[in-house]
């Protein structure tokens, strides 16, 4: 009798939870993952253990060519953010800016959207046939240098980029409290030398932090480069093209491809995460550093510079609403505006529109229920399986979208695990990459929640599951929807990971977008586009709403 | 090396409002001197503006005689100690402590010697490679002041240095400040709402409410002689009663409502003898007695060293209370009271404060505001 009843125990409410959320993982996430691995030193044609799909990467020039250019793409996007970033932060924290609130929300719009807007739009402005070059050309006649390749790329990623580093910098120069300022000039210093010696070294981590994000992101992003690179091949880029190209064994080659990938971003995480832990000084910010208004010329330079910076990051958003209204002909823009490319997307491409909310709002369901229970078993119900769990959940960010794209293409797209082509496995792929920014907030939030509430519910007579669901669970609400809100926005504008999986059938919104601009059917990709960037905006102010608060932290 | 301080009716304001009226005050050399008072009296803006970190609207602040009002906090020579300490979280405790001596371009050498000396003297030496986070809320507080007296400041200012730090600490620590204070000699200005630790480690205290300086004066003068209402009652606990002042005999008599009084023989020449008065009794100036005011004992609390005694009576107490405090040091008890005994409580005349009711200024002779 004792001994049945501790079997029993065992298997209470919480541990079935984290056995099916650890087999959840180890089947969707693991063991996909691992196949890959092996699939990467594989011989494709015996199926033997090889290393030769790393040396063939290695030896050719065509390869490691485009391993460089990632290189050099990501380092110059990373150190440009930085460079308009961290001062932007800086100007609009110490001195008094106007309209700083819009400022926050623009640069959030522009970080949020998808990356492939930016690039679609500067193509649109400077492309072969853009708005400006053939402005350019007729008034002034000017040839203006080519925005396809390297620039296009720098430019176009730099801009979508350079938001992580504002919002860090901001953040961090928030938490200091003024008085380690007052306490600089006390002991007689003052000026640049207040700078370099105190403010500059308290937030060097964060930006540190910030600018290992921004190599993540810029590494990994398959739109961008694939739209406006114009055979300056990076590694997504050429993952995808190893991998769609139908000659039988490439994928295997695409595998060790991505087994390099996850193994650099695998580096870049681990860095960021020892830098945050190391290098972050805890500051209880009682004193906030309060802006200064500077005067006359200074005063106008400075907002001249804050709200070109800001408009340049919103120009993808501005063009993609502006040339969705523009009058068109076939494929080509005409003068005048009109509908015509609405009607065209609703009546072509109205499926794409259902598929993007369908799908985004089942993944959204499902990341909402793990990231909860996730969020409650690791950290209320610490085993050494919940630890596993916890570990897992990182892997989101370390695996690029193309990557994760083939990861479960290879994993499931054979009887009995037959996925592919169908909508689940695209709804897989968005639980796994989006869980991530829910599953944050969950956990913040219930840091703060109590476990006496639970306690004195389960005193009263309540069994513990219905406990967590009448109590902790509702308390947890507002950090899991003001998480999942952001999940949804970075589901909506998915590319990387879809652009592999989709079918005809299952195409969302974004993959349409990156297929309409291929065809050059510029209207109604700027239509669809349009769509996106609008729900993106709503989505954001019902955040801020949803939070009370006029951030958002990534 | 250090220097006075004097502040010649300055003025404060932000945006419409005065948060200080017209102050003036002299600030000795070498003294440890107590800007006391409730937030939002004032203390804080003050000590910010003999820093330079708060303007000065009007008036003058001088160091000995040169005027500083447009000199910035960087030059100004000032050690600072604030409420969070405000220790460079980036920076090892030794960092910290020659931040303000590398920013003077002093020599290496000289620095070490410096700093040694100083960890020394605030009994730090051993944390001083390590990083703030790693050490405790007192340890803190001996970096901040290290930090603060290593430039040899021409005056050093401490806003609520004590207020982040648990009780048992606090007492500990601010004997710590005042032993280092004596040591190093140096004119001091402190900032605190609470009032024992005023009286504790001042040479003079400034009492201060709304702007204005209420009283100034060595601790034990502020505690035995308030000059006015206000002072009698934020400094310490005193029990306010109202009475009546008459002058018929040959001394000017106090006569509470209960019908008992007493003479009074220091009263300040020139105040009116007669009319309604306020008198201030602090609990251990009632003794047991035949006679007396007239209560009965409504609650004991057994605090050790003392008993503390609410006592119902029937006079007309000063604010919303029908009872006064009345405190027996156990050393001299024989028995302990009761709930529900009734007593005589006997003021002693020489340690009572009388004020007037008008103006709520002490009637006392040789009662000095500005001391």
């Amino acid at each position: 009798m004792p001994m049945g009843r501790k079997t029993r125990l065992k298997l209470d409410f919480w541990s079935v939870v984290t056995i099916a959320i650890f087999i959840l993982f180890a089947f969707f996430l693991a063991y996909p993952l691992f196949s890959l691995f092996a699939g990467g030193f594989r011989d494709p044609n015996t199926q033997q253990f090889t290393l030769n799909n790393f040396i063939r990467f290695f030896t050719k020039k065509y390869y490691t060519r485009a391993l460089w250019h990632s290189f050099l793409v990501t380092t110059c996007t990373t150190l440009l953010s930085v460079a308009v970033g961290a001062p932007l932060a800086y100007l609009t924290t110490v001195y008094k800016t106007k309209g700083t609130g819009l400022i926050n929300t623009l640069i959030i719009i522009s970080m949020l959207s998808p990356p492939f807007i930016g690039a679609y739009s500067w193509i649109l402005l400077c492309g072969r046939s853009g708005i400006l070059t053939a402005l350019a050309e007729n008034l002034f006649h000017i040839k203006t240098p080519s925005i396809y390749g390297f620039g296009g790329i720098l430019l176009v990623l730099t801009l979508k980029l350079y938001p992580f580093i504002y919002l860090y910098t901001k953040g961090a120069l928030q938490k200091v409290d003024s008085s380690l300022f007052e306490a600089a000039e006390s002991l007689g210093c003052s000026g640049y030398k207040k700078v370099f010696t105190v403010i500059f070294p308290l937030i060097t981590p964060t930006i540190l932090a910030g600018a290992l994000l921004v190599f993540m992101n810029a590494l990994a992003d398959f739109g961008t480069p694939m739209l406006i690179g114009e055979g300056y091949t990076v590694m997504p880029v050429l993952i995808y093209s190893e991998f769609i190209s139908e000659t039988g064994g490439q994928a295997n080659f695409a595998a060790a491809l991505a087994v390099i990938m996850v193994i650099i971003t695998g580096l870049m995480f681990w860095g960021q995460k020892s830098i945050v832990n190391k290098r972050s000084y805890t500051m209880s910010s009682l004193h906030p550093i309060r802006p200064k208004k500077l005067q006359g010329a200074k005063n106008v330079a400075l907002h001249l510079v804050i709200y070109f910076v800001t408009f340049l990051a919103i120009i993808p958003q501005i063009t993609v609403i502006f040339t969705s209204f523009k009058a068109t002909k076939g494929a080509i823009f005409t003068t005048g505006f009109s509908l015509e490319s609405y009607r065209k997307i609703f009546s072509n491409l109205g499926r794409n529109i259902v598929n993007t909310y369908l799908f985004g709002l089942t993944a959204i369901a499902i990341i909402v229920l793990i990231a909860i229970f996730i969020a409650y078993i690791t950290i209320r119900k610490k085993t050494w399986l919940t630890n596993a769990i916890d570990s897992l959940t990182m892997f989101p960010y370390i695996i690029p979208g193309s990557v994760l794209g083939i990861t479960l293409l290879l994993a499931f797209n054979k009887k009995p695990f037959l996925l592919s082509g169908t909508a689940a496995i695209i709804i897989i792929a968005f639980v796994i990459r989006r869980l991530p920014y829910t599953l944050r907030s969950s956990s913040a939030i219930l840091y703060q929640i109590s476990p006496s509430l639970e306690e004195a519910a389960i005193s009263l007579g309540d069994t513990p599951p219905k406990a967590f669901f009448k109590v902790t669970s509702r308390l947890m609400m507002p950090g899991v929807l003001s998480g999942a809100i952001l999940s949804w926005i970075t589901i909506i504008n998915e590319l990387s990971a879809s652009v592999i999986l989709y079918t005809g059938k299952t195409r969302t919104m974004s993959v349409s977008i990156y297929t309409e601009v291929i065809r050059a059917s510029y209207g109604t990709a700027a239509a669809l586009a349009a769509m996106l960037t609008l729900t993106t905006i709503v989505s954001l102010l019902i955040f801020f709403r949803l939070s009370g608060k006029k951030d958002i932290s990534i | 090396m250090s220097n006075s301080i004097s502040i010649d009716h300055v003025v404060k304001r932000f945006g419409n409002m005065t948060i200080i009226p017209d102050l003036s005050l002299e600030i000795e050399n070498g003294e440890f001197f107590t800007l006391l008072g409730p937030s939002g009296c004032g203390k804080t803006t003050l000590l910010r503006m003999i820093a330079g970190f708060n303007t000065i609207e009007s008036g003058n602040i001088r160091f000995d005689d040169s005027i500083i009002n447009s000199i910035p906090a960087h030059k100004r020579n000032i050690g600072m100690v604030f409420q969070n300490y405000a220790i460079f979280p980036h920076m090892t405790v030794r960092q910290n402590v020659e931040y303000g001596l590398k920013m003077r371009k002093m020599k290496p050498a000289e620095i070490k010697e410096r700093v040694d000396q100083i960890l020394d003297i605030v009994k730090i030496q051993d944390y001083q490679d390590r990083f703030p986070e790693k050490l405790s809320g007192g340890q803190q507080q001996r970096v901040a002041l290290a930090r603060a007296i290593v430039i040899h400041p021409n005056v050093l200012l401490m806003d609520e240095p004590l207020s982040n730090l648990d009780a048992k600490l606090r007492v500990e620590m601010r004997s710590a400040i005042r032993e280092i204070q004596k040591q190093v000699g140096i004119t001091t200005v402190y900032v605190t709402h609470d009032q024992e630790e005023a009286l504790a480690i001042s040479d003079r205290i400034a009492v201060m409410r709304d702007g204005v300086i209420q009283q100034t004066g060595a601790p034990e003068h502020i505690y035995t002689r308030p000059a006015n209402l206000f002072v009698s009652t934020f400094i310490g606990h005193s029990n306010l009663i109202y009475a009546s002042l008459s002058d018929t005999d040959d001394l000017p008599c106090v006569r509470f409502a209960g019908g008992y009084s007493i003479p009074v023989a220091n009263l300040c020449k020139d105040v009116e003898k007669s009319g309604r008065v306020i008198v201030s009794i602090r609990p251990e100036e009632f003794s047991l007695h035949d006679e007396g005011i007239r209560g009965t004992v409504t609650s004991r609390v057994f605090l050790g060293k003392y008993i503390i005694y609410q006592v119902r009576v029937c006079e007309n107490l000063y604010g919303n209370t029908n009872v006064v405090e009345y405190s027996q040091d156990s050393g001299q008890v024989t028995h302990l009271l009761a709930i529900g005994d009734t007593v005589f409580l006997k003021p002693n005349i020489t340690k009572i404060n009388i004020f007037s009711e008008k103006d709520q200024l002490s009637m006392i002779k040789d009662v000095n505001a500005n001391g």
